[in-house]
């Protein structure tokens, strides 16, 4: 299907045999092909959910007319603005099962892929800071254990024990405990957008870029083609995955989700020598804590209250989460932070995502996934793929269609994660 | 920071002062209503990229709940008007096509 010179695997045999040739033998990691004017399937939104998507389609069910339509670069949403935390520890059935399905293929994406996807299973821990969190998450260590998702309850010696740059004793939120997942982690999240695109590049899928999908063309209540900044494209079903601006592609088809769209914003610190290997989260004040390969604090926090399609976060939130976070962990006062962002996260009413079909025939959704979602890419894309291509949700996708907000069956992890996760 | 003015006790309050409520002129279904309808009522949003309407609260002040128009992809702020109004008044309308000329009402005036 596509011409373009496959990019070759990768291995220390190739290493060396490019060493030899000065490293002018690579071939690009995937094609960059001009659009055809129909496709089997178009995925709109080449972020991590979407190339997963299309790389279970090929993968699990060899459909490989495929098209993913990216209007920026692929993995620049937020899959490229995440603070990459991964774990599986949830409290409702239906979401241990998607999101520890995700972390299983995670164990093993590296060697699938062919691509380094740097998964770094260092451990997580939930942080209790007040009563409430304390009876919460010793909930969630028991559900997990039914659900088969091994997770264990920490006294606040081990919190120590395992985090020494911690406070104990904050006069505001001293620790109580903590909810611990040594299989939890972070990967790096552009090698997991790059690893997937160049495998479905090399099943001959077309990843078009710097393509905004305009319009969606339906006939008869189905799907018929989409419009875009390159022209009309055919396609027999079309899968939203665009995060942020679900709600946008929605319209175009004409109906409406149960989305809101709002600012999550992060910001990392200069680069200091290793202090912390596990990754640290503290809900209560929205305070996500990790360290990144070359040093740096990675600090992610909360939501802003209102809409916002502008991809910046806002001053005070920064203050909030670094205000909260240094009672915690006072060594944090001294560092400089470099770098601030934000992305534009799709927020549910029950703080679920959402896999299904819609009122429209051919168009599937995969969104809502929030501030929670790049721990999920290869459980997401495993589970879509098996709804796009069979029309009908899998044992996975089942609970999380539209019909829960119409007949009341939420998948409440609002509750169980706090806010964010 | 976002500052909106609170049409009610007229202060100009930045976001920290106000809590924001979400999208505004939402119509409350009655219990005759469907479940399509509550559906609709309670989840449905148009989260639009553009102008949106929305609710405030104007929290650590007055107390009260007021209106907003603002653009989502700017953050421009229209201005805000009083909870009463079942549509935004004609000086908000103004406002946003002065400065969106392409822009429509989505609602018929009665
Ligand atoms: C600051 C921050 C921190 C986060 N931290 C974590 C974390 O620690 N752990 C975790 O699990 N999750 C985290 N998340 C959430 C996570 O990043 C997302 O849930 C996940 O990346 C969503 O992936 P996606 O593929 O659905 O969306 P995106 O990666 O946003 O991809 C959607 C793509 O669709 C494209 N698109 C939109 N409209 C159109 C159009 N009209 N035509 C063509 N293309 C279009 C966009 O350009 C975009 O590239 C965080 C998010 C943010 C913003
Ligand atoms: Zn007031």
């Amino acid at each position: 299907m596509s011409d373009a010179p496959k990019s070759g695997r990768y291995s220390v045999f190739a290493i060396a045999k490019q060493a030899l040739r000065q490293h002018s033998g690579w071939n690009r990691a995937w094609a960059s092909p001009a659009p055809r004017d129909r496709y089997q399937v178009v995925i709109v939104g080449a972020g991590g959910h979407g190339l997963a998507t299309a790389y279970y389609l090929g993968k699990n069910f060899g459909i490989t007319d495929v098209a993913i339509i990216e209007k920026g670069w692929l993995g620049g949403g937020n899959t490229g603005r995440n603070t990459t935390i991964i774990r599986s520890n949830y409290l409702q059935d239906p979401s241990a099962a998607i999101y520890d399905k995700a972390l299983k293929l995670y164990e093993g994406l590296s060697q699938d892929l062919n691509y380094n996807v740097m998964f770094s299973p260092r451990g997580l821990i939930m942080l209790a800071q007040t009563e409430h969190e304390v009876r919460g998450y010793k909930r969630t260590v028991y559900a997990n254990n039914l659900q088969g998702v091994s997770t264990e309850w920490l006294d606040p010696q081990r919190v120590k024990d395992l985090v020494p740059i911690i406070n104990l004793d904050g006069p505001r939120y001293p620790v109580l405990g903590g909810l611990y997942q040594a299989r939890g982690g972070t990967a790096r999240h552009d090698a997991v957008a790059w690893g997937y695109a160049r495998a479905c590049s090399d099943m001959g899928m077309h990843i078009i870029q710097n393509c905004e999908v305009t319009g969606v063309e339906t006939d008869g209540g189905q799907v018929r083609a989409v419009n875009t900044s390159k022209g009309r494209i055919g396609c027999d079903k079309l899968a939203m995955v665009v995060a942020g601006h679900s709600s946008q592609l929605a319209e175009m088809a004409g109906f409406r989700l149960p989305i809101e769209s709002v600012a999550l914003q992060a910001l990392v610190s200069e680069p200091v020598k290793p202090c912390m290997d596990v990754v640290l989260m503290a809900n209560t004040v929205h305070g996500y804590l990790s360290q990144s390969d070359k040093g740096e604090m990675v600090i992610g926090g909360g939501t802003d209250g209102f809409n916002n399609f502008t991809q910046r976060g806002s001053w005070q939130h920064i203050e909030e989460t670094v205000r909260a976070l240094i009672e915690t962990f006072p060594m944090l006062s001294r560092l400089k932070m470099l770098r601030q962002w934000g992305g534009i996260v799709d927020m549910t009413g029950d703080r679920s995502p959402i896999l299904s079909t819609t009122p429209v025939g051919g168009i599937f959704v995969n969104c809502g996934w929030g501030t929670g979602g790049f721990k999920a890419i290869p459980g997401s894309g495993w589970a879509m793929a098996e709804l796009v291509s069979k029309g009908t949700p899998g044992p996975l996708a089942a609970d999380f269609g539209l019909n829960r907000f119409r007949e009341g069956r939420f998948i409440d992890e609002s509750v169980a994660a706090g806010v964010a996760h | 920071m976002l500052t909106l003015t609170c049409p009610y006790c007229g202060i100009t309050a930045e976001e920290t002062e106000l809590h924001p409520g979400g999208e505004a002129h939402l119509t409350r279904v009655g219990p005759t209503g469907t479940d399509e309808e509550f559906e609709a009522y309670m989840f449905a949003r148009k989260n639009p990229k553009g102008v949106n309407f929305e609710r405030w609260r104007h929290a650590y002040g007055c107390g009260k709940w007021f209106l907003a128009a603002r653009c989502t992809a700017t953050l421009q702020v229209f201005g805000t008007y009083k909870s009463q109004n079942a549509h935004p008044p004609a000086d908000i309308v103004a406002a946003i096509r002065k400065s969106r000329p392409d822009w429509n009402p989505d609602w018929t005036a009665e």
